[in-house]
């Protein structure tokens, strides 16, 4: 085989910090990731911080990397500017360090930058730092990602902590999507279906609650863990006891059968763009206003609108109850053992 | 198009539910004394508990959750079997779901792949004969569990490996058999189980006439069941019904899956390639006599147990002292009343058998359980 009919791959020396790694950098990460900050080429970006702020970090080693409705480079993005949004932080400066194996595809690391750029246009963040390594074959499974995010918190008391009885429970949207996408694209389950991942950036849609003086009075993504891990996190951390109508939990039909198939459960599958909030009742039904026209607007929504589908007590405090459609309840646990392979 | 949600809604209606509700307490109103049900599957417990039935339910009805748990009855020494031959050099050991979590007396599967050991484990039997093609220097291993329902695929995978001549493949086989088991809990005088809902999807392969003995020999309705609420809460209110009239029926609730003779296709390749093991220890209840499946001696070239006869290890190991599953799974105590339930035994680190896998009774009660209390 002809070198130009090769497919081009990263070898260690895009890693060894000469000539091959300085071009990666500029040809590719400047020229996709492109700010002043970045392009300084300091050894460290100087930021300006004001009031508090909320940092976080976040590694992705997503298999497959390339999944209905997104890929490792989309959910590198939305996983940490989530976590900012989710504290009613604007996400405004990452890092972005990537640990690439010996002959990964270069087109493929192209597609996985640009995928991030794009999902950074979402929130207007922007990478003013990075890394990258290439460690010998074996080493890695193609590639890992580690991002890190800091942002001005706009809304302060926001926490796990500050859950209360009287408080109304909603989801974002249909729940369990990304986890059962990635389940999909498993080698050894073979379905056809056109689920695609939840994956999203969630900054635009928590700024608009923000700016709608929502008093919101904890929020969370729920990623690994599914809504199961999100509740009983809270139910404990804020000492409450936190009731789920079944009935009223949006799942698509996608997700439900795939669940039927390999019993699962929807609230214990990861999402990588769903959130949950817990805010005062009064306040309950504008939330899901706002966010429902907030995904009516969006051309790219498919699936069920958020919904509220819980409150919150005193009684049984640090427990989840999960009510089902004909009166019975049971508690809902969190999720246990191996579910999936790496999944964000 | 038929989809998925139209096979299995009309079995979670509220509706349907709430009047068998009401059915069951006006048939049950008429029954002297307790109807102590033992759903013999652990999808059964699984869907009880899951569902909350339990709750809709006079107080004259009682549950006792069955061995019928496939990876819960593995005794530890034939998990020690699975890490001992995963541990050879150039040995790939397959197997279903579950099982890898279920600690032997030295840790489990799981934590024997995570020492670099080549574990697989798997959805489809079939996929098994792909690993031993794809490695024909390596010795592939088929560590096969189930009851009734999961065998047939094991006879079809060996017929595989003889048609295809796939000489790197061996079979480990741990299949069980639900009417022995039935008879071992029925055996202890103490046992006070006076109906059983019938399994599923052992019932498909078997047919539901495989309880007609235990019918005549124990004098209880058996009615075979499915796994949807709706199912299981019409089989109960059909056993109610039963006591309320003071007889005992083979009754059939699954009928739209389950003949009175089974599958018969399926019957017939088990029976090409497994014959009945005189003896099978179950974890929780003990040796119980003809309760298991072998390689019938034709096919003794796959059989990993001669294989590796050498370095499987032979000593039984029995459970902790304090865990109580036998006693749970005979129905003569509940999970709570066990005193390492919840404490030194949890999912997480089980130390008896029902609360190994998510079909187990401990394991359903500590997920679902204690809400009432």
């Amino acid at each position: 085989m002809t070198e130009s009919k090769r497919k081009k791959q990263i070898q260690l020396s895009h890693g060894g910090g000469g000539k091959e790694m300085n071009k990666l950098i500029k040809e590719l990460f400047f020229k996709a990731f492109d700010n002043p900050i970045l392009k300084s080429e300091e050894d460290a970006a100087r930021l300006e911080l004001k009031g508090p702020t909320a940092f976080t970090t976040d590694s992705f080693t997503v298999a497959p990397l390339f999944f209905a409705g997104g890929d490792i480079g989309k959910l590198a993005i939305a996983g940490t500017v989530n976590d900012l949004a989710m504290m009613a932080a604007r996400p405004e400066y990452l890092s972005c360090s990537f640990i690439i194996e010996e002959g990964f595809e270069l087109d493929k690391l192209k597609t996985i930058v640009h995928s991030m750029a794009s999902e950074m246009e979402k929130s207007g963040a922007k990478i003013v730092c990075g890394d990258t390594k290439v460690v010998p074959k074996g080493c890695a499974d193609g590639i890992f990602i580690n991002t890190s995010g800091v942002g001005e918190i706009l809304q302060d008391g926001i926490s796990i902590k500050n859950i209360q009885a009287g408080d109304a429970i909603i989801v974002s949207r249909d729940i369990g999507r990304h986890g059962a996408a990635i389940l999909m694209a498993r080698e050894g389950l073979t379905l056809e279906s056109d689920l695609t991942s939840d994956c999203a950036t969630l900054w635009p849609i928590v700024d608009e609650l923000i700016n709608a003086q929502i008093p919101l009075h904890a929020m969370r993504d729920a990623t690994r863990g599914g809504i199961s891990a999100v509740l009983n996190e809270w139910a404990v951390g804020s000492d409450v006891e936190i009731t789920v109508d079944e009935a009223k939990l949006p799942v698509a039909d996608e997700v439900k059968g795939l669940c039927e198939l390999y019993g699962f459960e929807p609230l214990d599958l990861a999402n990588e763009g769903t959130f949950v909030i817990a805010l005062p009742q009064e306040y309950a039904n504008k939330a899901v206003e706002l966010i429902k026209l907030h995904q009516t607007a969006h051309s790219g929504f498919i699936g069920e609108q958020a919904a509220i589908i819980g409150t919150v007590a005193t009684e049984r405090a640090g427990k989840v109850i999960l009510k089902t459609p004909w009166g019975s309840s049971r508690y809902l646990d969190l999720p246990q053992g191996e579910l999936l392979p790496r999944i964000c | 198009m038929l989809e998925l949600k139209q096979l299995y809604q009309g079995f979670r209606d509220p509706t349907t539910i709430a009047n068998l509700s009401k059915q069951i307490a006006q048939q049950a109103a008429k029954v002297d004394g307790d109807i102590r049900i033992m759903e013999v599957c652990g999808g059964h417990t699984h869907t009880i508990m899951k569902y909350g039935l339990n709750q809709l339910l006079p107080d004259n009805i009682d549950f006792i959750h069955g061995p019928g748990c496939p990876v819960c009855i593995m005794p530890k020494e034939r998990i020690d079997h699975a890490i001992a031959m995963a541990s050879q050099d150039n040995v790939i050991l397959v197997t279903l779901g579950d099982m890898i979590r279920v600690p032997g007396s030295k840790g489990t599967l799981a934590q024997c792949r995570a020492d670099g050991r080549d574990i697989r484990p798997i959805y489809d039997p079939l996929d098994t004969i792909k690993i031993a093609q794809d490695n024909p220097d390596k010795t592939v291993v088929f560590f096969a569990i189930g009851f009734e329902t999961s065998t047939p695929m094991t006879a079809v995978l060996i017929e595989q490996a003889e048609k295809l001549a796939i000489n790197n493949l061996y079979f480990h086989i741990n299949h069980v058999l639900v009417p022995p088991a039935i008879d071992a809990v029925m055996a202890d005088p103490k046992v006070k189980v006076n109906a059983f809902i019938g399994p599923s999807h052992v019932s498909v392969i078997q047919g539901s006439e495989i309880y007609r003995p235990a019918v005549d020999k124990y004098g209880t309705p058996v009615v075979v069941s499915g796994f949807e609420p709706v199912d299981v809460m019409e089989s109960i209110l059909r056993i109610t019904t039963q006591k309320a009239a003071n007889v005992a029926e083979l009754d059939n609730q699954y009928s739209r899956a389950v003949t009175p003779e089974g599958n018969l296709a399926a019957k017939a390749i088990i029976d090409k390639y497994l014959c009945i093991r005189p003896e099978f220890r179950w974890r929780g209840l003990g040796p119980i006599p003809n309760s298991a499946l072998m390689l019938r001696e034709a096919f003794s070239h796959r059989d990993a147990e001669l294989h590796f006869a050498s370095i499987l290890p032979t000593e039984e190991i029995e459970d902790h002292k304090a865990c109580q599953c036998g006693d749970i799974l005979r129905g003569l105590c509940k999970p709570k009343d066990c005193k390492v339930f919840g404490r030194g035994c949890s999912p997480e680190s089980p130390m008896g058998s029902c609360m190994v896998s998510s079909e187990g009774a401990c394991n359903a009660y500590y997920r679902y359980g204690g809400i009432n209390d």
